[in-house]
């Protein structure tokens, strides 16, 4: 009946007790708030259920909130466990459950941080930039979303009941294969990967089709914001990279479940093409996390330089390039798994060659802010950071770009100082810069300034802190994913690392509170021009927060920056035409269902619980087939109503 | 006042963590940066010249960073405003241009590198080498001299100033190869054969590690890579063979089960193909 679920699975140490205490706590709150407010029916009405983009995207950024609270607080217990764990002691946590811990983190930050606030933040944003209603499938938008939900649960429902994986978060065969794993470990990696992995690059097709057809009139490609630009390009990323990472996890899902031997060492099997297959999906990956933060920044330096984005041309053809080197880069990722000198060199010898349009995005960010007349809001804070954290991250991923250079810093702490100073530097940076700049069109009102940069420089000293010693220690020797060390002079360094990481809890929990404090302010500091910062594109010509049509006239395009341009050309306010009826679609919550059922398939999956699997599998094929029968998935807001919900607004 | 005692107080913290750091550095053991052996003092250099040539690029972008933010912050309203310039031909040309010719020569030497510097291609020294088999095993590291006809666990030796054949495998999960001091690393998998050409310039002891997560007992797969002259590489060798414990297929069965943290082992070869049969296991396993 359970498979391979027994109490066994229920059996931690204190740690993962109190882990899993706090998370059952966290939503026990949860659902007691929910219902002492009554707010159930809204809730399933207005958010679960819900099709429109901005919900959805608002839905991610909190995912990826909570998501980001468990990353950090793995990261603090990994920091705290090597600054202790030296010599004859063994630090706090044991060997397995520090490699769980670290798997879990890259896995959280990756797939349900970073993967969770670029669809956040495109999801909010792009269809506004664009003068669009939704995106192209809005069904598809919310299934996404509970897909990619459903993945992350795998995450947390593995602190309670069983154990999650502890082969690192690229879960390398023969390690993860069913010899060396046979626990449920690797499956809960598996499923979690397969299952957002699936939200996701739903979401690609649907971003990608989105730019493509529903433009407003006017705006031809070369008239695109950068972001919208930068997402065009990610989306075409997503849809060529992730069926790679869905038909590796399925291969290497067979190879646990019905012993096909694909990546096994024995009877023929190749874990060398795993790790090929792996990186041709991570490489791409690294650019979808890191490409729509070009984009934010994009937006952000012009609008707080009051002044145009120098070299509009070359920051899309530098987009263009890195999208497409993004694929030949792969083998960079294991140099050291003996290719030849010439097949080594080549792949070098590309990886480095993305520097140059990455370097020409950076120095029109900087020729942007010569003879502007910039404002320091938080945005800017954290674009100087970016520059600072980005330049120096870049230049360490050029250094180990060169083969016989990598094969001294190759998995060791280096690398790890290189892809946190690139990631953070570069998604986490660009995510907050954006998360500021565009919270007032969403919220109605504007964060606080003093917190947010209070917790700029929480998170920038406390970044540097952490990572500035591990490029040092990666050249000692030190390699990463070690839950012990012997050599005693590592330990200061390691030291100054934890001291960092809590600067950035720190950092976080001022976020927290910037974000309450902004709730409760926000009066002061309301936003009813629609357009705060004095912006330059489509989303700040309506109103904040948007009405769920958007925008009750489509706007029509015929330059760059085209709210600016109807700003100073009076434009923007002449709308006296007739208000229409506007075609939208309807909520439904297939979505939700077949996100759950996929779920229950996935845990069964796990467990061996075959049963529950075709629950699942059925579960999710029945609501499909339901939701293609829906006869009327739309609907039309009549013109009185518009005029009624337009008018209300001017009243305000 | 109260700003200038700020700047103050920041640089001074500046300048106490650059010095504690400086410190640190120079009375500890930067093991990538203080080759003992050919391969690794060239891999030195090329990280050296590479970062040089890298900084070309980097201060500029530093310099007009904070350059552009303070002269064009809002409040200096004597600085000029162009809020329409966004095209300047120098300019691009500029930034395409000087890291085009950098990246140019980064790719000449990483052309040139990878073929020097390729773990495969022995070193020529013009004297014999000394073969050294690796296996790694859960959680720690199995050195077989075939030659020699002994073998030893987390522990190898060898003369100095004498090229060095590592011929790798894994009878476990995938590992990498790594001694820091002497060059860079490879990867240790199961079923296939790498080679690692490393040579010692000195007498010395050298920290040894598997960089690639292997398991719960991955931490402790460290080794000690010990050069020596040549007379105590022999009378250690002759002192091996007179170990009383033999590696012949059963006692590798028992050595290669899971241990965390295994003592150093030497012990007589016995069965002389058995790199060759760890490999060959994985092409037509025995059926059990």
């Amino acid at each position: 009946m359970f498979g391979r679920l027994t109490t066994e699975a229920f059996k931690h140490d204190w740690i993962e007790y109190l882990a899993g205490l706090s998370m059952v706590l966290g939503a026990i709150f949860f659902i007691v708030l929910i219902t002492y407010l009554g707010r159930w029916k809204w809730l399933w009405k207005e958010w679960i259920t819900s099709v429109d983009h901005k919900k959805i995207g608002i839905m991610y950024i909190i995912f990826s909130f909570v998501m980001l609270a468990k990353g950090l607080i793995d990261a603090v217990m990994m920091r705290a466990q090597q600054a202790i764990a030296v010599g004859d002691s063994m630090g706090y946590l044991g060997a397995e459950h520090y490699q769980q811990l670290f798997t879990a983190h890259g896995v959280t930050m990756i797939f349900f941080v970073g993967m969770g606030v670029v669809f956040g933040i495109i999801n909010l944003v792009l269809p506004l930039q664009i003068g669009a209603r939704d995106v192209a499938f809005p069904f598809l938008n919310n299934l996404s979303f509970w897909l990619f939900a459903s993945g992350g649960m795998f995450i947390l429902v593995s602190l309670v009941i069983g154990f999650y994986a502890g082969t690192g978060w690229s879960a390398y065969p023969p390690l993860a294969g069913i010899k060396y794993n046979p626990g449920v470990g690797v499956d809960y990696w598996l499923w979690s990967v397969q299952i957002s992995g699936a939200g996701t690059l739903l979401s690609g097709i649907n971003f990608l089709v989105t730019i493509l057809k529903m433009r407003c009139p006017g705006m031809t490609l070369m008239k695109m914001p950068i972001f919208v630009w930068a997402s065009l390009a990610t989306m075409v990323l997503v849809v060529f990279a992730f069926p790679i990472l869905t038909a590796t996890a399925a291969m290497l899902t067979t190879d646990r479940l019905l012993d096909t031997r694909i990546f096994t060492a024995e009877f023929g099997g190749n874990p060398m093409m795993y790790i090929n297959l792996f990186w041709a999906w991570g490489h791409p990956e690294v650019y979808i996390l890191v490409l729509p933060a070009f984009g934010i920044f994009s937006e952000v330096v012009p609008v707080f330089s009051h002044k145009k984005l120098f070299g509009y041309t070359s920051m899309v053809w530098a987009i263009v390039a890195i999208a497409f080197l993004s694929f030949i880069v792969w083998l960079h990722h294991f140099f050291t798994m003996g290719a030849g000198a010439n097949v080594n060199a080549f792949f070098g010898i590309m990886t480095m060659i993305i520097a140059l349009p990455t370097g020409i995005k950076v120095f029109n960010w900087l020729f942007t802010m010569f003879r502007g007349r910039i404002q320091f809001k938080t945005p800017m804070y954290w674009f100087l950071g970016f520059i600072i954290t980005f330049t120096i991250g870049g230049m360490a991923g050029v250094l180990m770009s060169i083969p016989a250079a990598d094969f001294q810093v190759h998995n060791s702490l280096f690398l790890i100082a290189h892809f946190h100073y690139v990631i953070i530097g570069g998604t986490v940076f660009g995510f907050f810069a954006g998360y500021t700049y565009w919270f007032p069109k969403f919220a109605g009102f504007k964060l606080n300034e003093k917190l947010g940069k209070y917790a700029f420089w929480c998170w920038m000293l406390g970044f540097l802190i952490t990572f500035t010693p591990l490029y040092l220690l990666g050249f000692m020797g030190a390699t990463r994913r070690l839950n012990h060390y012997d050599v005693v002079e590592w330990q200061p360094l390691f030291i100054v690392a934890g001291i960092g990481s809590l600067l950035i809890l720190c950092g976080f929990g001022l976020q927290i509170l910037q974000l309450i404090v902004s709730i409760i302010q926000r009066k002061k500091t309301m936003d009813v021009t629609g357009d705060p910062w004095n912006g330059r594109t489509l989303e700040w010509s309506t109103s904040s927060p948007p009405p769920f049509y958007n925008f009750a006239f489509i706007p029509e395009v015929n330059q760059r920056d085209a709210f600016w341009v109807m700003k100073h050309t009076k434009t923007a306010k002449a709308q006296h035409r007739k208000y229409e009826d506007i075609h939208m679609p309807k909520n439904t919550p297939m979505g939700f269902y077949i996100g759950m059922f996929s779920f229950f398939f996935g845990f069964g999956l796990i467990w061996y619980m075959f049963w529950l699997a075709a629950i699942g599998a059925i579960g999710m094929i029945v609501c499909i087939i339901l939701h293609l029968y829906q006869k009327h998935p739309d609907y039309h807001v009549t013109a009185e109503e518009v005029a009624e919900i337009e008018g209300r607004k001017q009243n305000v | 006042m109260k700003k200038t005692f700020k700047i103050l107080l920041i640089t001074l913290l500046c300048v106490g963590a650059m010095a504690l750091a400086a410190l640190y550095i120079s009375s500890n053991n930067i093991a990538v940066l203080e080759p003992k052996g050919m391969i690794a003092h060239k891999e030195r250099e090329l990280i050296i010249t590479a970062s040089l040539l890298m900084l070309i690029v980097v201060v500029p972008v530093f310099i007009m960073t904070w350059a552009f933010a303070w002269k064009y912050r809002e409040s200096n309203i004597k600085s000029k405003h162009a809020p329409d310039w966004e095209h300047n031909y120098i300019a691009e040309y500029c930034c395409w241009g000087v890291p085009i010719v950098i990246i140019v020569i980064l790719a000449v030497t990483t052309w040139k590198s990878s073929h020097d510097l390729n773990p495969f291609t022995p070193i020529e020294t013009g004297r014999k080498s000394l073969t050294i088999q690796v296996v790694a095993l859960d959680w720690k590291w199995l050195f077989i001299y075939p030659e020699q006809g002994i073998a030893t666990v987390n522990f190898v030796q060898f003369p100095e100033k004498t090229a060095l054949n590592f011929v790798i495998t894994s009878d476990a999960p995938m590992n990498s190869f790594w001694i820091p001091q002497l060059g860079g690393q490879i990867y240790a998998m199961p079923a296939m054969r790498s080679k690692l050409h490393l040579i010692a310039n000195e007498i010395g002891s050298f920290r040894g590690v598997s960089a690639n997560i292997s398991g719960k007992g991955f931490a402790g797969m460290t080794f000690t890579a010990k050069s020596t002259s040549h007379s105590d590489y022999h009378l250690w060798v002759q002192s091996v063979k007179q170990s009383s414990k033999q590696l012949n297929l059963d006692t590798y069965d028992q050595l290669a089960e899971p241990s965390e943290y295994h003592p150093v082992e030497y012990y007589r070869l016995v069965q002389e193909d058995l790199f060759d049969r760890i490999l060959m296991n994985y092409m037509a396993p025995p059926q059990k």
